[in-house]
């Protein structure tokens, strides 16, 4: 049976990551969400939403990123929420945990020397928490499975 | 033409400066994304922010991709085959919030299609080379075994 996914990043790195990972979830019913609009498009992916993106230096953004990203919750009953940053992401955890879903955090590789501040954030949020580098892995506890890059 | 961009997150006029200069010298259109709405650039084409369509077009129709040392920019240049010179931002210039650029730059070093401008007097000489090679996908075990990770857990 097709699972539900929310799959989540913002736009640049983080996404294309995120679309690079696609055929480990691709047989299920995956819905995107990203910041950037013409992004999915770009891809060929049709089903998705455009989120607000926010930083943690704005509460407001992050209220809004928050609520907009708890109504797409709300809606779609997710099984899986997976993200690759950043903070957008991380709230995306928060919300699919507290609505029973198992949740993924696949820290960017851009971060080969020490664990972005969202996947410090997502750690107690994620069921599975990876970092891209054995050394990362090794300094917070993180799983290493494997990198994009 | 040659494709610069610094990402959508942080200006970086280290790089754009660099370029401008080059720019004056090259016999060729310099287009740029620059996080910025700074005007000072007059040989590059500016633009602060490109659409996701409008970026595919010049990323994909550049002779060559000169890029801050972040991770679409590389995983850009592998899917449109491109030459990529990047150049890492600096915490120490104030031109990130760590120097993990850096670590990026030192870890790409090598890969196919890819080379690294630490200074600006690197980029002319590479600008000025017609024997570049495109970025490629990489078959990388490493992926597949992050996939099958993934995949694992999902349909557990």
């Amino acid at each position: 049976m097709p699972k539900r996914i929310i799959a989540i990043a913002s736009g640049g790195g983080h996404w294309q990551q995120l679309m690079l990972m696609r055929p480990a979830f691709s047989h299920h019913d995956v819905h995107y969400l990203t910041t950037l609009p013409g992004l999915p498009d770009e891809f060929g992916i049709t089903a998705f939403s455009i989120i607000p993106d926010c930083n943690r230096n704005s509460k407001l953004e992050v209220l809004r990123t928050t609520a907009a990203l708890a109504k797409h919750v709300w809606r779609l009953r997710p099984h899986i929420v997976i993200s690759t940053g950043a903070l957008p992401g991380v709230l995306a955890l928060v919300l699919g945990r507290l609505a029973g879903a198992r949740t993924i955090w696949v820290d960017s590789v851009a971060n080969a020397e020490e664990m972005s501040l969202s996947g410090k954030l997502a750690r107690r949020y994620a069921h599975l928490w990876l970092t891209q580098w054995e050394d990362v892995a090794e300094a917070t506890g993180a799983e290493f499975a494997g990198r994009v890059l | 033409m040659i494709f610069v961009t610094v990402g959508t997150q942080l200006p970086f006029p280290r790089l754009l400066s660099a370029m401008n200069d080059c720019a004056t010298e090259l016999d060729e259109p310099v287009v740029a994304q620059t996080c910025s709405d700074d005007g000072r650039w007059s040989a590059l084409d500016c633009h602060g922010l490109l659409q996701p369509d409008a970026f595919a077009r010049y990323f994909s129709q550049a002779r060559i991709v000169v890029a801050h040392a972040g991770i679409g920019s590389v995983l850009s240049a592998r899917r449109w085959n491109k030459p990529l010179v990047l150049m890492p931002r600096r915490h120490d210039l104030g031109e990130h919030r760590n120097d993990h650029q850096l670590a990026t730059a030192r870890r790409l070093e090598g890969s196919p299609g890819i080379h690294i401008a630490r200074e600006a007097s690197d980029l002319s000489v590479l600008l000025k080379r017609d024997d570049l090679v495109g970025a490629m996908e990489v078959i990388d075990p490493q992926r597949e075994a992050l996939l099958t990770r993934l995949r694992d857990f999902i349909d557990d």
